[in-house]
């Protein structure tokens, strides 16, 4: 009976020692091919013939060191660490703390939300940032080599326990309160007696339906969508729910103050609805009607772009988000209705 | 095949495999930058003639096939080819005192599908319709339904998803070999808390390759089916695109949003880790200093490794997921945070009361430190979905990932070579050339990827070929000049590079075998390593890796392999004379 193979831990030590010698296939020297190819099937006695050739193995004793020698040279790097990196820390540090590169100002309850979060995230992501950039220069500045010896110290329980709880509370602490401005927009629904309005993305442009006065939409049948008759978003002209509906493109009006619920939507590819003064982002895709709700309370015109990419026109599919006061919109809805 | 051709080319020897993923990296990233490079001109000059560009003046299409193939060429075969494969095949089984990998063929093997995908990948360029527009992710509908959804989407499509396929296959062969080797052709006495942090690194990066490649196989088999074969897995009902009803119905275009990033958050892991694990390793060899808090270094590489399962939904926060879930994979993705600034105090205290050597390997871990901070710190921003709301797809995004993933892994790639260039080549890379190549790259990369984080905030976004959709974009374009004119100068600088590693193999000067007095096994064979490694001569280990400056010790350093009681262990009575 063949004698069964060692358990572990003998077995790494078993697997060593067992290993048989093949033909090494070797590297792209010409002269060590000459060497191994000079005595094919003997790992052995290549190995003997490559050692006289090339040198031995490191020496088991070590060559005579002085322990304090000094690689010359450290104090310009050390130096240009320092130059390097400061100058990165205070630009960073002034640049976002003027403010000259920020998005508009929020125009909701819950973009402010956001506003805030983000701050809270740049304070704590700020201080860690200049801490360890300035940590990093004062290690290589005090330990550049100036002749001493280093000293041998493997670890500190103590301290990585410290450094890493640290690490715990404040990483998910800031995640846990971030959760509030998250959950305003996604988890709760929109106030009752919000007003719908649907957003569909297409290759490359937005397309936002009213219900009209019914206050429902109508079917949507994809079959019936057709540029030619008008009907871009295939509303089923025998739902009645649908006769009323208005249909615009590039402008989605809203009335400032109400409360709002987009339905967002595709027809074609992934594409995203985002309003920088909103704060918020969401995916059209394809076969899903996804929710999102604001109240807007600045009058105003601002940007919608597209921000999945979804083809060649990417980025030029753009519309325009305006707020308008309650008789405004009135009025944008009657002449609308009028040009259907 | 026989001769020279079977030796050079079709060799199983574990380093010339090593130095053909090397060679294919170099080519993969010059590629890549060249690309990017066209991309930058046009973003700052929109009106200037290029090169390489049909018509000389880009158009939208164009961009974004850059876009897309500057991705893929970056992420696949250049941060998973150069750090994992180009470095861990050669140096692994030398590290742990093996002969060779554990299955040699499969090795080559995986060498040669990894060569077949990138000449695919390329093909992509040459097709009708060219090159694919739909970005490195190929999010379906855009990529499943063929070129009807745009130029590239056709052919392009195809072979970029056929590439795809082949790189996976490469990858986890080359991963189980890695795997298999580790566990199993360790020298005696090289247990796992002796093993070099880069072992580990390339250890927990191969079971994060095997794992999350097979998965983005079965997606990409899956789109390949979606589009050729009719089948509807990513392509729900109703699709109208331009003016056309398609026939698909039932699928579901989150799924693979799922299905990639599962595959593609541990990807950014793939190809950080094993930056992570010669950092450490470069850290203590320069600081003559043990790593600080080896067990706390390996937990770390692993708890990121397994954290970094848990965290692909943080891709999706706005992409209609539900928001609940969002939130989980928020609290997730917050606690990769934990062991990533675990890794980086070790990295700090590594450097404390050591005697710091600025060699290049050495600028090059130190770039790796300060730039994985900044780069890394931006994901506190995108990890909570609220703060995504207003970053998510802008050029805050580019910056954090180019910095954390490429500039670091980079960093860790430039590192490894120029600390391992002696070994591999018997030769030394020039000094001098090397601190200007860093100095350079570390303050050009600063000035490309630091103004993106602003140019973010004010809401840029990304994947955009001109500025001509919203009227606030072109507030924006001096910034876009900025990184521009930092970019070419910085790809200019890697010429440097270039020039030393190709002059360097050919006249570079003769180093011992063992040039910056390291621990690890590798700098136990002469350099070149003979064919087989170790061959006859036999190799224990009695140490772990990072014995630097032990007390009582002879020299500041001790090899794995020096047997207690060694010349090592104790100072010589008689003082050394100096010469």
């Amino acid at each position: 009976m063949p004698k069964a193979a060692p358990g572990f831990p003998q077995r790494a030590r078993y697997l060593a020692t067992r290993r048989i010698p093949v033909a090494m296939p070797h590297r792209n020297i010409a002269a060590h091919r000459s060497v191994a190819t000079s005595s094919p099937g003997s790992t052995a006695e290549t190995h003997v013939e490559y050692r006289r050739k090339f040198g031995a193995f490191a020496a088991q004793a070590p060559a005579p060191q002085k322990m304090t020698t000094r690689v010359k040279g450290s104090t310009l790097p050390a130096i240009l660490f320092a130059l390097v990196i400061v100058t990165l820390v205070v630009h960073v540090v002034v640049i976002f703390a003027s403010g000259h590169f920020a998005a508009p100002g929020p125009i909701t309850a819950d973009a402010r939300a956001v506003d805030h979060q983000f701050r809270l995230t740049l304070y704590l992501v700020g201080v860690l940032f200049v801490s360890t950039q300035l940590a990093l220069v004062l290690g290589i500045w005090l330990f550049r080599d100036r002749g001493q010896r280093a000293r041998f110290i493997p670890g500190n329980n103590a301290l990585e326990t410290l450094w890493i709880g640290a690490a715990i509370v404040l990483f998910l602490g800031l995640g846990a309160l971030g959760r509030k401005a998250w959950a305003a927009v996604r988890y709760t629904g929109p106030e009752t007696g919000s007003l719908q309005i649907e957003v569909t993305g297409m290759q490359f442009q937005f397309a936002f339906r009213y219900p009209g006065p019914d206050g429902r939409f109508g079917r949507l049948d994809p079959a019936l969508i057709s540029a030619a008759t008008s009907n871009p978003l295939g509303i089923d002209p025998a739902d009645p729910d649908g006769r009323d509906d208005i249909v615009t493109s590039g402008t989605l009006a809203v009335p400032v103050g109400k409360p709002v619920e987009l339905l967002i939507r595709s027809q074609d590819v992934i594409h995203n609805f985002f309003v920088r003064e909103l704060r918020l982002q969401q995916d059209a895709v394809p076969g899903l009607i996804v929710p999102v709700h604001f109240t807007a309370d600045r009058v105003g015109q601002y940007d919608i772009v597209c921000t999945q990419l979804c083809g060649l026109g990417h980025q030029k599919m753009h519309a325009t988000l305006n707020v308008m006061t309650e008789s405004d919109y009135e009025n944008f809805l009657k002449t609308q209705a009028a040009s259907q | 095949m026989s001769g020279p051709v079977k030796f050079r080319l079709f060799s199983t020897d574990h380093k010339v495999i090593g130095l053909q993923y090397c060679f294919l990296g170099m080519i993969a990233v010059s590629t890549g930058v060249v690309l990017s490079l066209l991309m930058r001109y046009h973003l700052a000059w929109p009106k200037g003639h290029l090169p390489f560009i049909a018509g000389g003046i880009m158009t939208p299409e164009q961009y974004l096939a850059l876009v897309t193939m500057h991705g893929t060429i970056m992420v696949f075969f250049v941060l998973t080819t150069a750090p994992q494969n180009a470095f861990g095949t050669y140096f692994l089984p030398l590290q742990i005192g093996a002969r060779e990998m554990a299955f040699p063929v499969l090795n080559m093997l995986g060498f040669w599908l990894t060569f077949a995908a990138f000449v695919v990948l390329l093909a992509a360029f040459l097709v009708p319709g060219g090159a694919p527009i739909s970005g490195w992710t190929a999010y379906p509908p855009l990529s499943g339904l063929g070129d009807i959804t745009g130029p590239g989407e056709g052919a392009g499509q195809t072979l970029w998803l056929v590439s795809i396929l082949i790189f996976c296959a490469g990858s986890i062969f080359s991963s189980i070999n890695f795997i298999a080797t580790t566990i199993d052709l360790r020298a005696p006495g090289m247990t796992l808390m002796r093993l070099p942090l880069t072992v580990w690194a390339w250890f927990f990066t191969s079971i994060l390759i095997l794992l999350s490649f097979s998965v983005l196989f079965a997606a990409g088999v899956l789109l390949l089916l979606d589009r050729s074969f009719g089948t509807s897995f990513f392509l729900p009902a109703g699709l109208v695109v331009t003016g056309q009803l398609q026939t698909h119905s039932g699928g579901s275009p989150l799924l693979w949003q799922h299905l990639f990033w599962f595959f593609g958050h541990p990807e950014v892991y793939i190809a950080i880790l094993p930056g992570m694990g010669v950092t450490s390793q470069v850290l203590a060899n320069f600081s003559r200093k043990p790593v600080f808090g080896y067990p706390a270094m390996v937990t770390t590489l692993g708890l990121i490794g397994l954290l970094g399962f848990g965290v692909w939904g943080h891709h999706m926060f706005v992409s209609g997921m539900n928001p609940y879930s969002g939130f989980s994979f928020s609290v997730l993705t917050m606690s990769i945070a934990v062991p990533s600034a675990a890794k980086t105090f070790n990295w700090l205290a590594t450097l404390w009361h050591g005697k710091i050597q600025f060699k290049t390997p050495m600028l090059f871990a130190l770039g790796f430190v300060s730039i994985f901070i900044t780069g890394g710190l931006s994901g506190i921003f995108l990890a909570q979905p609220a703060v995504d709301n207003m970053l998510h797809s802008t050029y805050f995004v580019v910056a954090h990932i180019h910095l954390v993933m490429g500039v670091a892994a980079i960093f860790g790639i430039f590192a490894s070579t120029y600390y391992w260039f002696p070994k591999m080549f018997g030769r030394a890379m020039c000094e001098s050339l090397g601190r200007w190549h860093f100095w350079l790259t570390f303050v050009g990369t600063y000035c490309i990827f630091v103004p993106m984080h602003f140019l973010g905030v004010a809401g840029g976004i990304r994947r955009y070929a001109d500025d001509s959709g919203a009227g606030y974009l072109a507030a924006l374009q001096p910034l876009h000049t900025f990184m521009t004119v930092a970019a070419l100068l910085t790809a200019a600088a890697q010429g440097i590079f270039f020039y030393n590693f190709f002059n360097s193999i050919k006249n570079g000067e003769i180093p011992g075998p063992n040039p910056w007095n390291a621990n690890t096994l590798e700098w136990t064979v002469s350099s070149p390593p003979p064919p087989d490694n170790f061959g006859s001569e036999k190799i224990e280990v009695f140490r772990g890796a990072y014995d630097y400056s032990v007390p009582n010790s002879a020299a500041d350093f001790i090899p794995q392999n020096a047997p207690f009681d060694s010349a090592y262990d104790t100072i010589p009575v008689t003082p050394q004379r100096e010469s």
